[in-house]
Protein backbone atom coordinates (compact mmCIF):
# COMPACT_ATOMS: atom_id res chain seq x y z
CA UNK A 1 0.00 0.00 0.00
CA UNK A 2 1.52 3.35 -1.01
CA UNK A 3 1.64 6.19 1.51
CA UNK A 4 1.42 9.93 0.87
CA UNK A 5 4.62 11.89 1.24
CA UNK A 6 5.04 14.82 3.61
CA UNK A 7 8.11 16.75 2.47
CA UNK A 8 10.41 18.74 4.79
CA UNK A 9 13.60 20.74 4.26
CA UNK A 10 17.02 20.44 5.91
CA UNK A 11 17.85 20.37 9.64
CA UNK A 12 14.41 19.50 10.99
CA UNK A 13 15.19 19.29 14.71
CA UNK A 14 13.54 17.17 17.38
CA UNK A 15 12.14 20.29 19.09
CA UNK A 16 9.92 20.74 16.02
CA UNK A 17 8.79 17.11 16.24
CA UNK A 18 7.95 17.10 19.95
CA UNK A 19 8.52 20.50 21.63
CA UNK A 20 10.07 20.53 25.12
CA UNK A 21 6.80 21.27 26.88
CA UNK A 22 5.50 17.83 25.86
CA UNK A 23 8.43 15.89 27.30
CA UNK A 24 6.45 14.80 30.33
CA UNK A 25 4.24 12.73 28.00
CA UNK A 26 5.24 9.13 27.60
CA UNK A 27 2.50 7.04 26.10
CA UNK A 28 2.67 6.75 22.30
CA UNK A 29 -0.97 7.79 21.71
CA UNK A 30 -0.48 11.08 23.54
CA UNK A 31 2.78 11.66 21.68
CA UNK A 32 1.09 10.85 18.35
CA UNK A 33 -1.38 13.69 18.92
CA UNK A 34 1.45 16.25 19.18
CA UNK A 35 3.59 14.92 16.30
CA UNK A 36 5.34 17.84 14.54
CA UNK A 37 3.59 20.30 16.88
CA UNK A 38 6.54 22.66 16.48
CA UNK A 39 5.72 22.94 12.75
CA UNK A 40 2.00 23.35 13.41
CA UNK A 41 -0.21 22.28 16.28
CA UNK A 42 -2.63 20.37 14.03
CA UNK A 43 0.00 18.60 11.92
CA UNK A 44 -0.79 15.16 13.37
CA UNK A 45 -4.42 15.37 12.21
CA UNK A 46 -3.29 15.54 8.56
CA UNK A 47 -1.39 12.25 8.72
CA UNK A 48 -2.93 8.90 7.70
CA UNK A 49 -1.52 5.52 8.70
CA UNK A 50 1.12 4.39 6.17
CA UNK A 51 2.16 7.90 5.09
CA UNK A 52 5.87 8.68 4.77
CA UNK A 53 8.11 11.58 5.74
CA UNK A 54 10.68 12.82 3.22
CA UNK A 55 13.37 15.31 4.23
CA UNK A 56 16.68 16.89 3.35
CA UNK A 57 19.85 16.61 5.37
CA UNK A 58 20.23 16.15 9.14
CA UNK A 59 16.60 15.16 9.85
CA UNK A 60 16.18 14.80 13.62
CA UNK A 61 19.15 16.89 14.69
CA UNK A 62 19.25 18.19 18.23
CA UNK A 63 18.00 16.57 21.38
CA UNK A 64 18.19 12.84 22.19
CA UNK A 65 14.47 12.71 23.02
CA UNK A 66 13.13 9.37 21.83
CA UNK A 67 9.68 10.98 22.04
CA UNK A 68 10.39 12.31 18.52
CA UNK A 69 10.55 9.01 16.60
CA UNK A 70 8.00 7.44 18.97
CA UNK A 71 5.51 10.17 18.11
CA UNK A 72 6.18 9.85 14.36
CA UNK A 73 5.75 6.09 14.47
CA UNK A 74 2.66 6.24 16.69
CA UNK A 75 0.87 8.71 14.40
CA UNK A 76 1.24 6.16 11.59
CA UNK A 77 4.26 7.22 9.55
CA UNK A 78 5.64 4.02 8.02
CA UNK A 79 9.14 5.25 7.20
CA UNK A 80 11.32 8.33 6.84
CA UNK A 81 13.37 8.98 3.72
CA UNK A 82 16.07 11.66 4.00
CA UNK A 83 19.38 12.82 2.59
CA UNK A 84 20.87 12.27 6.07
CA UNK A 85 19.76 11.99 9.69
CA UNK A 86 20.86 13.41 13.03
CA UNK A 87 22.82 10.52 14.49
CA UNK A 88 20.97 10.09 17.80
CA UNK A 89 17.60 10.28 16.03
CA UNK A 90 18.81 7.68 13.52
CA UNK A 91 19.69 5.19 16.25
CA UNK A 92 16.54 5.96 18.22
CA UNK A 93 14.32 5.38 15.19
CA UNK A 94 15.91 2.00 14.47
CA UNK A 95 15.74 1.09 18.15
CA UNK A 96 11.97 1.65 18.23
CA UNK A 97 11.43 -0.09 14.88
CA UNK A 98 10.84 2.93 12.63
CA UNK A 99 12.66 2.58 9.27
CA UNK A 100 14.93 5.52 8.44
CA UNK A 101 16.30 5.43 4.92
CA UNK A 102 19.28 7.47 3.73
CA UNK A 103 18.36 7.99 0.08
CA UNK A 104 19.52 11.39 -1.24
CA UNK A 105 18.08 11.05 -4.76
CA UNK A 106 14.70 9.92 -3.47
CA UNK A 107 14.77 12.76 -0.94
CA UNK A 108 15.38 15.27 -3.73
CA UNK A 109 12.86 13.82 -6.19
CA UNK A 110 9.76 13.08 -4.09
CA UNK A 111 7.25 15.93 -3.86
CA UNK A 112 4.57 16.66 -1.25
CA UNK A 113 1.60 14.34 -1.75
CA UNK A 114 3.39 11.83 -4.02
CA UNK A 115 2.39 8.21 -3.42
CA UNK A 116 5.41 6.26 -2.22
CA UNK A 117 6.11 2.55 -1.60
CA UNK A 118 9.19 1.06 0.06
CA UNK A 119 10.66 -2.44 -0.29
CA UNK A 120 13.04 -2.86 2.63
CA UNK A 121 14.48 -6.18 1.45
CA UNK A 122 15.57 -5.05 -2.00
CA UNK A 123 16.25 -1.44 -1.02
CA UNK A 124 13.81 0.13 -3.46
CA UNK A 125 11.61 3.19 -3.08
CA UNK A 126 8.85 3.50 -5.69
CA UNK A 127 7.19 6.81 -6.44
CA UNK A 128 3.82 5.74 -7.94
CA UNK A 129 2.82 9.33 -8.73
CA UNK A 130 5.88 10.03 -10.87
CA UNK A 131 6.47 6.44 -11.95
CA UNK A 132 10.06 6.59 -10.70
CA UNK A 133 12.07 4.38 -8.43
CA UNK A 134 15.12 5.05 -6.29
CA UNK A 135 17.49 2.74 -4.47
CA UNK A 136 18.97 2.70 -1.01
CA UNK A 137 21.45 0.33 0.66
CA UNK A 138 19.36 -2.31 2.43
CA UNK A 139 19.93 -2.63 6.18
CA UNK A 140 22.29 -5.34 7.44
CA UNK A 141 20.71 -8.47 8.85
CA UNK A 142 20.90 -7.52 12.53
CA UNK A 143 19.08 -4.24 11.92
CA UNK A 144 16.40 -6.01 9.86
CA UNK A 145 15.94 -8.31 12.83
CA UNK A 146 15.40 -5.30 15.11
CA UNK A 147 12.69 -4.08 12.70
CA UNK A 148 11.11 -7.54 12.60
CA UNK A 149 11.04 -7.64 16.41
CA UNK A 150 9.43 -4.16 16.36
CA UNK A 151 12.36 -2.58 18.18
CA UNK A 152 15.54 -3.26 20.13
CA UNK A 153 13.83 -3.94 23.46
CA UNK A 154 11.80 -6.84 22.02
CA UNK A 155 14.86 -8.00 20.07
CA UNK A 156 16.97 -8.20 23.25
CA UNK A 157 14.13 -9.90 25.12
CA UNK A 158 13.75 -12.51 22.34
CA UNK A 159 17.50 -13.14 22.32
CA UNK A 160 17.52 -13.52 26.09
CA UNK A 161 14.65 -16.01 25.96
CA UNK A 162 16.38 -18.00 23.22
CA UNK A 163 19.57 -18.29 25.28
CA UNK A 164 17.76 -19.73 28.28
CA UNK B 1 48.40 9.36 34.36
CA UNK B 2 50.02 8.27 31.09
CA UNK B 3 48.77 4.93 29.85
CA UNK B 4 50.94 2.15 28.47
CA UNK B 5 51.62 2.64 24.77
CA UNK B 6 49.83 0.54 22.21
CA UNK B 7 51.69 -2.59 21.11
CA UNK B 8 52.75 -3.41 17.58
CA UNK B 9 49.82 -2.72 15.30
CA UNK B 10 49.72 -6.26 14.00
CA UNK B 11 51.82 -9.38 13.88
CA UNK B 12 53.70 -8.34 10.79
CA UNK B 13 54.22 -4.82 12.05
CA UNK B 14 53.09 -3.49 8.69
CA UNK B 15 50.27 -1.22 9.76
CA UNK B 16 52.02 1.62 11.51
CA UNK B 17 49.36 4.21 10.76
CA UNK B 18 48.67 6.26 13.88
CA UNK B 19 45.40 6.53 15.74
CA UNK B 20 43.37 9.43 17.03
CA UNK B 21 42.53 9.76 20.71
CA UNK B 22 38.94 8.64 20.00
CA UNK B 23 40.17 5.52 18.16
CA UNK B 24 42.63 4.70 20.96
CA UNK B 25 39.98 4.88 23.70
CA UNK B 26 37.60 2.66 21.73
CA UNK B 27 40.37 0.19 20.80
CA UNK B 28 41.51 -0.11 24.40
CA UNK B 29 37.94 -0.75 25.59
CA UNK B 30 37.54 -3.72 23.27
CA UNK B 31 41.03 -5.03 23.95
CA UNK B 32 42.24 -4.38 20.41
CA UNK B 33 45.42 -2.75 19.20
CA UNK B 34 43.60 -0.84 16.52
CA UNK B 35 40.16 0.18 15.35
CA UNK B 36 39.31 1.89 12.07
CA UNK B 37 36.62 4.45 11.25
CA UNK B 38 33.47 2.67 10.10
CA UNK B 39 34.19 -0.46 12.14
CA UNK B 40 31.29 -1.73 14.28
CA UNK B 41 32.32 -2.52 17.83
CA UNK B 42 30.63 -3.37 21.09
CA UNK B 43 32.29 -1.49 23.95
CA UNK B 44 32.00 -1.79 27.71
CA UNK B 45 30.65 1.34 29.37
CA UNK B 46 32.27 3.14 32.30
CA UNK B 47 29.28 5.39 32.97
CA UNK B 48 25.63 5.31 31.90
CA UNK B 49 23.90 8.62 32.64
CA UNK B 50 20.20 9.45 32.57
CA UNK B 51 18.09 12.48 33.50
CA UNK B 52 14.47 12.66 34.61
CA UNK B 53 13.15 12.65 31.02
CA UNK B 54 15.32 9.93 29.52
CA UNK B 55 15.48 7.68 32.60
CA UNK B 56 11.69 7.68 32.73
CA UNK B 57 11.73 6.48 29.11
CA UNK B 58 14.45 3.88 29.67
CA UNK B 59 13.00 2.22 32.78
CA UNK B 60 10.02 0.56 31.02
CA UNK B 61 12.26 -0.37 28.05
CA UNK B 62 14.73 -2.11 30.35
CA UNK B 63 11.87 -4.06 31.87
CA UNK B 64 10.61 -4.92 28.39
CA UNK B 65 14.09 -6.31 27.63
CA UNK B 66 13.63 -8.70 30.52
CA UNK B 67 16.13 -7.17 32.95
CA UNK B 68 15.17 -6.41 36.52
CA UNK B 69 18.44 -4.84 37.62
CA UNK B 70 21.09 -2.50 36.30
CA UNK B 71 24.50 -3.89 35.36
CA UNK B 72 26.27 -1.87 38.06
CA UNK B 73 24.56 0.30 40.67
CA UNK B 74 27.63 2.58 40.83
CA UNK B 75 27.98 3.17 37.10
CA UNK B 76 24.34 3.94 36.31
CA UNK B 77 23.90 7.57 37.36
CA UNK B 78 20.58 9.42 37.49
CA UNK B 79 20.35 13.21 37.69
CA UNK B 80 16.95 14.84 38.13
CA UNK B 81 17.59 18.16 36.37
CA UNK B 82 15.17 18.88 33.52
CA UNK B 83 11.68 19.35 34.96
CA UNK B 84 13.15 19.80 38.45
CA UNK B 85 12.21 21.14 40.97
CA UNK B 86 9.03 19.61 39.55
CA UNK B 87 7.29 22.10 37.32
CA UNK B 88 3.83 20.48 37.25
CA UNK B 89 1.98 17.29 38.08
CA UNK B 90 3.09 15.42 34.96
CA UNK B 91 6.72 16.28 35.73
CA UNK B 92 6.25 15.14 39.32
CA UNK B 93 4.83 11.84 38.11
CA UNK B 94 7.68 11.37 35.64
CA UNK B 95 10.33 12.10 38.28
CA UNK B 96 8.61 9.76 40.73
CA UNK B 97 9.15 6.89 38.28
CA UNK B 98 12.90 7.67 38.39
CA UNK B 99 12.99 8.22 42.16
CA UNK B 100 11.20 4.94 42.89
CA UNK B 101 13.47 3.04 40.50
CA UNK B 102 16.64 4.57 41.94
CA UNK B 103 15.67 3.58 45.47
CA UNK B 104 14.48 0.13 44.49
CA UNK B 105 17.67 -0.62 42.56
CA UNK B 106 19.91 1.05 45.15
CA UNK B 107 21.58 3.41 42.68
CA UNK B 108 24.56 4.81 44.54
CA UNK B 109 24.72 7.91 42.42
CA UNK B 110 21.25 9.36 42.33
CA UNK B 111 21.11 13.16 42.39
CA UNK B 112 17.87 14.89 43.28
CA UNK B 113 16.78 18.36 44.41
CA UNK B 114 19.20 19.83 46.92
CA UNK B 115 22.16 17.80 45.74
CA UNK B 116 21.71 17.80 42.02
CA UNK B 117 23.21 20.09 39.45
CA UNK B 118 22.80 20.22 35.69
CA UNK B 119 24.06 16.77 34.73
CA UNK B 120 27.00 17.81 32.54
CA UNK B 121 28.22 20.32 35.11
CA UNK B 122 27.72 17.86 37.96
CA UNK B 123 29.32 14.63 36.69
CA UNK B 124 32.82 16.03 36.06
CA UNK B 125 32.70 17.89 39.38
CA UNK B 126 31.86 14.73 41.28
CA UNK B 127 34.64 12.81 39.55
CA UNK B 128 32.20 10.39 37.94
CA UNK B 129 33.56 10.89 34.42
CA UNK B 130 37.29 10.54 33.81
CA UNK B 131 39.88 10.63 31.03
CA UNK B 132 39.89 7.49 28.87
CA UNK B 133 36.31 6.52 29.80
CA UNK B 134 33.59 5.37 27.41
CA UNK B 135 30.38 7.08 28.50
CA UNK B 136 26.83 7.17 27.20
CA UNK B 137 24.13 9.46 28.44
CA UNK B 138 20.47 9.88 27.72
CA UNK B 139 21.05 13.47 26.74
CA UNK B 140 22.54 14.81 23.54
CA UNK B 141 25.01 17.04 25.40
CA UNK B 142 26.71 14.04 26.97
CA UNK B 143 29.52 14.83 24.53
CA UNK B 144 30.63 17.44 27.12
CA UNK B 145 32.98 14.98 28.86
CA UNK B 146 35.24 14.83 25.82
CA UNK B 147 36.81 17.90 27.44
CA UNK B 148 38.47 15.49 29.89
CA UNK B 149 39.75 13.21 27.13
CA UNK B 150 36.91 10.69 27.35
CA UNK B 151 34.78 9.18 24.58
CA UNK B 152 31.32 10.34 25.49
CA UNK B 153 28.15 10.47 23.45
CA UNK B 154 24.39 11.02 23.70
CA UNK B 155 21.81 8.29 23.17
CA UNK B 156 18.04 7.90 23.38
CA UNK B 157 16.04 5.97 25.95
CA UNK B 158 16.19 2.53 24.32
CA UNK B 159 19.99 2.58 23.91
CA UNK B 160 20.11 3.90 27.44
CA UNK B 161 18.01 0.96 28.65
CA UNK B 162 20.34 -1.48 26.88
CA UNK B 163 23.33 0.25 28.46
CA UNK B 164 21.73 0.23 31.92
CA UNK B 165 20.96 -3.48 31.60
CA UNK B 166 24.10 -4.78 29.94
CA UNK B 167 26.84 -2.21 30.53
CA UNK B 168 27.75 -2.47 26.89
CA UNK B 169 26.67 -0.84 23.63
CA UNK B 170 27.52 -1.06 19.94
CA UNK B 171 29.15 1.88 18.19
CA UNK B 172 30.40 2.63 14.73
CA UNK B 173 33.92 3.99 15.14
CA UNK B 174 33.70 7.61 13.92
CA UNK B 175 36.12 9.26 11.53
CA UNK B 176 37.74 12.33 13.08
CA UNK B 177 37.86 15.99 12.09
CA UNK B 178 40.57 18.15 13.61
CA UNK B 179 40.28 21.84 14.46
CA UNK B 180 43.44 23.79 15.22
CA UNK B 181 43.00 27.16 16.94
CA UNK B 182 46.02 29.46 16.77
CA UNK B 183 46.72 32.93 18.11
CA UNK B 184 45.46 34.48 21.31
CA UNK B 185 41.83 34.67 22.31
CA UNK B 186 40.88 38.36 22.75
CA UNK B 187 39.36 39.79 25.95
CA UNK B 188 35.70 38.84 26.62
CA UNK B 189 35.90 35.78 24.37
CA UNK B 190 35.54 32.27 25.71
CA UNK B 191 35.01 28.68 24.63
CA UNK B 192 31.48 29.65 23.59
CA UNK B 193 32.71 32.11 20.97
CA UNK B 194 35.12 29.50 19.60
CA UNK B 195 32.46 26.84 19.26
CA UNK B 196 29.81 29.17 17.78
CA UNK B 197 32.39 30.41 15.28
CA UNK B 198 33.33 26.81 14.45
CA UNK B 199 29.74 25.64 13.95
CA UNK B 200 29.19 28.77 11.86
CA UNK B 201 32.04 27.65 9.60
CA UNK B 202 31.03 23.99 9.15
CA UNK B 203 27.25 24.06 9.65
CA UNK B 204 24.89 22.08 11.89
CA UNK B 205 25.63 18.92 9.91
CA UNK B 206 29.29 19.72 9.25
CA UNK B 207 30.51 16.92 11.51
CA UNK B 208 27.60 14.49 11.16
CA UNK B 209 28.49 11.07 12.67
CA UNK B 210 32.09 12.25 13.26
CA UNK B 211 34.47 12.82 16.16
CA UNK B 212 35.61 16.41 16.52
CA UNK B 213 39.03 16.99 18.01
CA UNK B 214 39.84 20.48 19.31
CA UNK B 215 43.56 21.32 19.36
CA UNK B 216 46.06 24.16 19.15
CA UNK B 217 47.60 26.74 21.45
CA UNK B 218 44.25 28.42 22.14
CA UNK B 219 42.80 25.16 23.45
CA UNK B 220 45.92 24.54 25.54
CA UNK B 221 45.45 27.97 27.10
CA UNK B 222 41.71 27.49 27.62
CA UNK B 223 40.33 26.66 31.08
CA UNK B 224 38.62 23.33 31.69
CA UNK B 225 35.33 25.27 31.89
CA UNK B 226 35.91 26.65 28.39
CA UNK B 227 36.78 23.19 27.12
CA UNK B 228 33.56 21.76 28.56
CA UNK B 229 31.62 24.47 26.70
CA UNK B 230 33.27 23.57 23.41
CA UNK B 231 32.82 19.81 23.65
CA UNK B 232 29.26 20.34 24.93
CA UNK B 233 28.24 21.89 21.62
CA UNK B 234 30.01 19.37 19.35
CA UNK B 235 26.58 17.77 18.88
CA UNK B 236 25.29 21.05 17.41
CA UNK B 237 27.57 20.36 14.43
CA UNK B 238 26.13 16.84 14.25
CA UNK B 239 29.16 15.21 15.86
CA UNK B 240 29.10 11.92 17.74
CA UNK B 241 31.68 13.22 20.19
CA UNK B 242 33.94 16.18 20.82
CA UNK B 243 37.31 15.57 22.39
CA UNK B 244 40.35 17.40 23.73
CA UNK B 245 43.65 15.73 24.59
CA UNK B 246 44.15 15.70 28.35
CA UNK B 247 47.04 17.73 29.74
CA UNK B 248 48.30 19.06 33.07
CA UNK B 249 45.17 21.20 33.48
CA UNK B 250 43.04 18.11 33.02
CA UNK B 251 45.12 16.21 35.55
CA UNK B 252 44.88 19.05 38.09
CA UNK B 253 41.10 19.00 37.65
CA UNK B 254 40.52 15.26 37.88
CA UNK B 255 43.11 14.14 40.42
CA UNK B 256 41.29 15.92 43.23
CA UNK B 257 37.99 14.33 42.20
CA UNK B 258 38.67 10.84 40.84
CA UNK B 259 37.90 7.83 42.98
CA UNK B 260 39.19 5.29 40.43
CA UNK B 261 42.13 5.11 37.99
CA UNK B 262 41.98 6.98 34.72
CA UNK B 263 43.95 7.01 31.52
CA UNK B 264 45.34 9.77 29.30
CA UNK B 265 45.41 9.17 25.56
CA UNK B 266 46.90 11.43 22.89
CA UNK B 267 46.43 11.31 19.14
CA UNK B 268 49.47 10.11 17.23
CA UNK B 269 51.22 12.65 15.03
CA UNK B 270 50.42 10.52 11.98
CA UNK B 271 46.80 9.79 12.86
CA UNK B 272 44.32 10.14 10.02
CA UNK B 273 41.74 12.93 9.89
CA UNK B 274 38.93 13.26 7.41
CA UNK B 275 39.43 17.00 7.47
CA UNK B 276 41.62 19.56 9.24
CA UNK B 277 40.62 23.18 9.86
CA UNK B 278 42.99 25.95 10.95
CA UNK B 279 41.61 29.07 12.60
CA UNK B 280 43.56 32.10 13.78
CA UNK B 281 41.31 33.62 16.42
CA UNK B 282 43.44 36.60 17.51
CA UNK B 283 41.08 39.12 15.94
CA UNK B 284 37.83 37.23 16.50
CA UNK B 285 34.86 39.26 17.79
CA UNK B 286 32.38 37.89 20.33
CA UNK B 287 29.98 35.59 18.46
CA UNK B 288 26.18 35.51 18.47
CA UNK B 289 24.17 32.74 16.77
CA UNK B 290 20.96 34.31 15.48
CA UNK B 291 17.67 32.36 15.09
CA UNK B 292 17.05 29.55 14.31
CA UNK B 293 20.24 27.50 14.07
CA UNK B 294 23.41 27.40 16.18
CA UNK B 295 25.33 27.72 12.90
CA UNK B 296 23.99 31.23 12.25
CA UNK B 297 27.04 32.76 13.92
CA UNK B 298 27.63 36.49 13.49
CA UNK B 299 30.04 39.03 14.93
CA UNK B 300 28.31 40.76 17.84
CA UNK B 301 28.79 44.15 16.13
CA UNK B 302 26.42 43.02 13.35
CA UNK B 303 23.49 42.48 15.71
CA UNK B 304 23.68 45.23 18.34
CA UNK B 305 20.33 46.65 17.23
CA UNK B 306 18.39 43.57 18.41
CA UNK B 307 16.20 44.44 21.42
CA UNK B 308 15.69 41.82 24.13
CA UNK B 309 12.99 40.76 26.60
CA UNK B 310 15.02 38.17 28.48
CA UNK B 311 18.59 37.06 29.12
CA UNK B 312 19.39 33.57 30.45
CA UNK B 313 22.83 32.75 31.81
CA UNK B 314 23.41 29.14 32.72
CA UNK B 315 22.90 25.59 31.35
CA UNK B 316 25.22 22.64 30.72
CA UNK B 317 26.97 24.87 28.20
CA UNK B 318 27.73 27.94 30.35
CA UNK B 319 26.65 27.37 33.95
CA UNK B 320 30.15 26.98 35.42
CA UNK B 321 32.07 29.21 37.80
CA UNK B 322 34.19 30.86 35.06
CA UNK B 323 30.98 31.80 33.25
CA UNK B 324 29.51 33.41 36.37
CA UNK B 325 32.78 35.22 37.09
CA UNK B 326 32.87 36.62 33.55
CA UNK B 327 29.27 37.84 33.83
CA UNK B 328 29.83 39.30 37.30
CA UNK B 329 32.88 41.25 36.12
CA UNK B 330 30.56 43.10 33.74
CA UNK B 331 27.47 43.34 35.98
CA UNK B 332 29.38 44.61 39.02
CA UNK B 333 27.85 47.92 40.09
CA UNK B 334 25.50 47.95 37.09
CA UNK B 335 21.74 47.49 36.71
CA UNK B 336 20.10 45.23 34.16
CA UNK B 337 17.73 46.99 31.77
CA UNK B 338 14.23 47.33 33.33
CA UNK B 339 12.60 45.52 30.40
CA UNK B 340 14.99 42.57 30.41
CA UNK B 341 14.18 39.66 32.72
CA UNK B 342 17.62 38.37 33.60
CA UNK B 343 17.77 34.80 34.87
CA UNK B 344 21.06 33.40 36.18
CA UNK B 345 21.30 29.70 36.95
CA UNK B 346 24.45 28.26 38.55
CA UNK B 347 25.01 24.80 37.07
CA UNK B 348 25.48 22.97 40.35
CA UNK B 349 25.42 23.43 44.10
CA UNK B 350 29.23 23.54 44.11
CA UNK B 351 29.19 26.34 41.53
CA UNK B 352 26.42 28.10 43.47
CA UNK B 353 28.33 27.96 46.78
CA UNK B 354 31.54 29.11 45.12
CA UNK B 355 29.65 32.01 43.53
CA UNK B 356 28.24 32.96 46.93
CA UNK B 357 31.65 32.86 48.60
CA UNK B 358 33.13 35.03 45.85
CA UNK B 359 30.29 37.56 46.17
CA UNK B 360 29.03 36.93 42.62
CA UNK B 361 25.46 36.18 43.65
CA UNK B 362 25.27 39.48 45.51
CA UNK B 363 26.45 41.28 42.37
CA UNK B 364 23.75 39.55 40.31
CA UNK B 365 20.92 40.27 42.74
CA UNK B 366 21.97 43.88 43.23
CA UNK B 367 22.05 44.25 39.45
CA UNK B 368 18.41 43.13 39.32
CA UNK B 369 18.86 39.56 38.10
CA UNK B 370 16.96 36.52 39.37
CA UNK B 371 19.17 33.68 40.60
CA UNK B 372 17.79 30.15 40.57
CA UNK B 373 18.65 26.73 41.96
CA UNK B 374 20.29 24.54 39.26
CA UNK B 375 17.88 23.35 36.53
CA UNK B 376 17.77 22.84 32.76
CA UNK B 377 14.29 24.46 32.79
CA UNK B 378 14.43 27.44 30.41
CA UNK B 379 17.00 26.03 27.95
CA UNK B 380 14.61 23.44 26.49
CA UNK B 381 11.39 25.41 27.01
CA UNK B 382 10.43 23.27 29.99
CA UNK B 383 9.77 25.83 32.72
CA UNK B 384 11.19 28.90 34.49
CA UNK B 385 11.57 31.46 31.73
CA UNK B 386 9.25 30.49 28.86
CA UNK B 387 8.90 33.08 26.07
CA UNK B 388 5.65 34.56 24.72
CA UNK B 389 4.90 35.13 21.03
CA UNK B 390 7.20 37.78 19.59
CA UNK B 391 9.61 37.80 22.55
CA UNK B 392 13.38 37.64 22.21
CA UNK B 393 15.90 36.07 24.51
CA UNK B 394 19.67 36.09 24.46
CA UNK B 395 20.86 32.94 26.13
CA UNK B 396 24.14 31.23 26.97
CA UNK B 397 22.45 27.88 26.24
CA UNK B 398 23.07 25.67 23.21
CA UNK B 399 20.06 25.69 20.88
CA UNK B 400 18.07 28.43 19.21
CA UNK B 401 15.69 26.21 17.24
CA UNK B 402 12.17 27.40 16.42
CA UNK B 403 10.12 27.41 19.64
CA UNK B 404 13.03 26.12 21.71
CA UNK B 405 12.28 28.34 24.72
CA UNK B 406 8.55 28.77 24.27
CA UNK B 407 6.25 30.12 21.58
CA UNK B 408 7.15 29.11 18.00
CA UNK B 409 7.23 32.82 17.15
CA UNK B 410 9.72 33.67 19.91
CA UNK B 411 13.42 34.00 19.19
CA UNK B 412 16.60 32.79 20.88
CA UNK B 413 20.05 34.26 20.28
CA UNK B 414 23.02 32.25 21.56
CA UNK B 415 26.17 33.84 23.00
CA UNK B 416 28.76 33.58 25.74
CA UNK B 417 28.45 34.97 29.28
CA UNK B 418 30.18 38.30 28.57
CA UNK B 419 27.78 39.19 25.76
CA UNK B 420 24.86 37.97 27.92
CA UNK B 421 25.82 40.26 30.81
CA UNK B 422 26.43 43.29 28.59
CA UNK B 423 23.15 42.70 26.73
CA UNK B 424 21.17 42.43 29.98
CA UNK B 425 22.42 45.89 30.94
CA UNK B 426 21.79 47.50 27.56
CA UNK B 427 18.41 45.89 26.85
CA UNK B 428 19.69 44.91 23.41
CA UNK B 429 22.46 42.69 22.15
CA UNK B 430 25.66 44.43 23.18
CA UNK B 431 29.40 44.04 22.83
CA UNK B 432 30.95 43.67 26.30
CA UNK B 433 33.48 46.34 25.32
CA UNK B 434 30.59 48.86 25.44
CA UNK B 435 30.38 48.36 29.21
CA UNK B 436 33.78 47.46 30.61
Amino acid sequence: MPGKAFVFGDNIDTDLMVPGRYLTLSNPEELAAVCMAGVSEDFASRISRGDVFVAGSNFGCGSSREHAPVSIKAVGISCIIATSFGRIFYRNAINIGLPVLEAPIAAKSIREGDDVCVDMQSGTITNCTKDESYIFTPFPQFIMEIFRANGLSNFIKNQKTMCK
Amino acid sequence: MICPPFGPMNDKGVDKMGMTITEKILAKKIGANKVEPGELISAKLDVVLANDITAAGAIPEMEKMGYDKVFDSKKVIFVMDHFVPNSDRNAAKQCKVCRDFAREKDLENFYDVGEMGIEHVLLPEKGHVLPGDVIIGGDSHTCTYGALGAFSTGVGSTDLAAGMAKGELWFKVPASIKFIYEGQLPRFLSGKDLILYTIGKIGVDGALYKAIEFTGQVIEALSLDGRFTMCNMAVEAGAKNGIIAPDKKTDDYVKARAKRPYCFYQSDADSVYENVFNFDVSSLEPQVAVPHLPSNAKNVSEVTDVKLDQVVLGSCTNGRISDLREAASILRGQKVHPFVRTIIIPGSQEVYLQAISEGLIEIFIKAGAAVSTPTCGPCFGGHLGILAEGERCLSTTNRNFVGRMGHPKSEVYLAGPAVAAASAIKGRIANPSEIA
